[in-house]
């Protein structure tokens, strides 16, 4: 759509809101601007910390991928692939399940605190999908959400324990910038304007999260020792819990198993 | 020159009726726009109102009308005709209409329309809070309701009826029961289908496999209480018909009407069961919403011409 054919009241407010959201960005993309707001409580000792890696597997026959109708919007399947399908279940030859979020549910001593990065998480909206479908976020840390396709999205956040939230980006450069106050694992992220469009982001007051790569694996790196009960969640296949326990020093290998039966 | 001025009101009248039934039939076109809305989830495509997109209602580039936003902004266009119309009829009421409770009945449906439209805009702004949303849909078939009351007491059928009107005191109780209970079922309805609970029983014509649902929830709950109270209505609309068939075969309009609510919630009824069987496939459930609307419109139409009798 071409600025120029807005209506000539909208057009200074989009100026004038490109312009914010452009100095927004511009000042939260130079990490030297703002350093990272600091804890109060105790840090981790990273002379003893440990870590936790893994792989998630999924066993059984992995559902068939979805198809995607994008001829909805002939935006959307330009560069894309002729036969787009869904990215909600990303299983390899072996088994190996992508795009399960791992983290940290139970067990952190609570006198522990964590800087908040300031750096944002960029979601991006391109060729209608969201890239990354699944990510993590500490609570208050900048998501910098961007439309890159040549069509309006609009930004649904779902949220139950944070505030619900539904704004628009109705071209393609339109971003905004998002903070979450409160833990909440996970908030879904939708676009009502293509249906099939769904992202998931894990809200922690901690930086222990992790997603599994393409090959199923994950890594946790700098808990202090203790025992800790970490949770792998996916979109589809619901979750798996386990006791870890992590000397000092020490990485604990962890693996989690979904089967088309898990809820 | 008086018989020249009847003609002249008699010719206004004609049109003034044209115009409701033509305000009628958007307006059904706006209630299965609607459920288009629900039945494709694209009720928070277009997050700000009154405006799509920060343009004004009918400025919005129609080549952006893609996904969700097709079915919203669409919904709205549409919405948007019928207000002018509804303003349109109260217009014509008053320069056309004799009688004053006809006149007021259009002042009541602009207001219903008015008060429907923020209901739709509170529901965008709001996250679609399932109250909203119900009364949203609740206020739909009384506003639609009412435009075809309109255009049922403007027909020349009405007003110069060709035989005498019904008297018949058993039938008059009969279609205020009938007609209040297709609106409760329609309000079961509504808050099923806000409250996601369409495939809460996922099996058809039993539920879980059996005639009573083995467990309860809030979902099964008001799923079950749709498929309770379609029975009973369906029920009372047989006996009903067979007894207008029966009793009143010699008086066409209500012969008619009775034939026609027969057809209507047969259809109904099939759709209610594809909504189930298909998944809640979006046409099929649009069609159950619009069929709906149409079988509540019939109970009213046949509720006033039962009570013809009593009008001047």
């Amino acid at each position: 759509m071409a600025l120029h054919s807005m209506p000539n009241l909208i057009r200074p407010i989009v100026i004038l809101s490109c312009s914010v959201a452009l100095s927004g960005l511009i000042a939260c993309s130079k990490p030297g601007n703002q350093p990272p707001a600091k804890a109060q409580g105790k840090s981790v000792d990273q002379a003893t910390a440990g870590a936790i890696s893994g792989h998630v597997v999924f066993e059984g026959s992995a559902p068939p991928p979805t198809p995607i109708k994008m001829a909805v919007d002939p935006a959307c399947l330009t560069g894309g692939t002729p036969n787009p399908v869904s990215d909600a279940v990303l299983v390899g030859k072996a088994g190996e399940l992508q795009n399960a979020f791992v983290y940290v549910k139970d067990g952190l001593d609570p006198s522990y605190s964590f800087d908040t990065p300031t750096t944002p998480v960029t979601l991006a909206q391109k060729g209608c999908l969201y890239s990354p479908r699944i990510f993590g976020v500490q609570v208050g840390q900048p998501i910098d959400i961007v439309n890159d396709d040549a069509t309006a999205h609009n930004v649904h956040g779902l949220a139950k324990t944070n505030q619900e939230f539904n704004r628009m980006e109705p071209m393609q450069g339109f971003r905004m910038v998002h903070t979450f106050t409160a833990p909440e694992v996970m908030v879904r992220f939708k676009c009502d304007v293509h249906n099939w469009m769904a992202a998931y982001v894990g809200v922690l007051p901690h930086p222990f999260f992790a997603v599994s790569k393409a090959d199923g694996t994950f890594e946790i790196k700098g808990l202090p020792p203790g025992t800790y009960t970490v949770e792998a969640w996916h979109e589809k296949f619901g979750t798996r819990e386990q006791k870890v326990t992590i000397g000092e020093k020490q990485t604990q290998a962890v693996s989690f198993t979904f089967t088309p039966a898990a809820s | 020159v008086s018989a020249q001025a009847a003609s002249a009101a008699g010719a206004s009248m004609l049109w003034l009726h044209r115009y409701a039934k033509v305000l009628a039939c958007a307006t059904l076109l706006l209630v299965a726009a609607g459920g288009m809305v629900t039945s494709t989830s694209a009720g928070l495509s277009v997050p700000d109102w009154p405006t799509t997109y920060g343009y004004p209602m009918f400025s919005f580039p129609l080549h952006q009308m893609v996904g969700g936003i097709f079915y919203e902004h669409g919904h709205r266009l549409i919405a948007s005709t019928v207000g002018f119309l509804t303003i349109g009829l109260v217009v014509f009421l008053w320069m056309a209409e004799p009688r004053r409770w006809v006149r007021w009945l259009g002042v009541l449906a602009l207001a219903a329309v008015v008060i429907q439209g923020v209901l739709g805009g509170l529901t965008v702004l709001f996250f679609l809070p399932p109250a909203i949303s119900i009364a949203h849909a609740g206020l739909a078939q009384l506003f639609f309701c009412l435009t075809v009351s309109i255009a049922l007491v403007t027909s020349p059928g009405w007003r110069n009826p060709a035989l005498r009107p019904v008297d018949d005191g058993r039938l008059r109780r009969t279609v205020v029961i009938l007609v209040s209970l297709v609106y409760v079922q329609i309000l079961i309805g509504a808050t099923m289908r806000h409250l996601g609970a369409g495939l809460a029983i996922p099996d058809f014509p039993l539920a879980f496999g059996h005639l009573i649902p083995p467990t309860w929830t809030p979902p099964i709950a008001i799923h079950f209480a749709h498929r309770t109270v379609a029975l009973v209505v369906t029920i009372f609309v047989l006996v009903l018909a067979l007894r207008i068939l029966r009793s009143h075969r010699d008086h066409p309009e209500l012969a008619r009407v009775a034939w026609f609510l027969l057809f209507a919630v047969a259809m109904q009824v099939t759709l209610g069961a594809f909504v189930v069987l298909s998944g809640k496939q979006p046409i099929v459930n649009t069609l159950h919403v619009a069929t709906g609307a149409l079988v509540f419109a019939t109970t009213v139409v046949l509720t006033l011409r039962a009570y013809r009798v009593r009008f001047a």
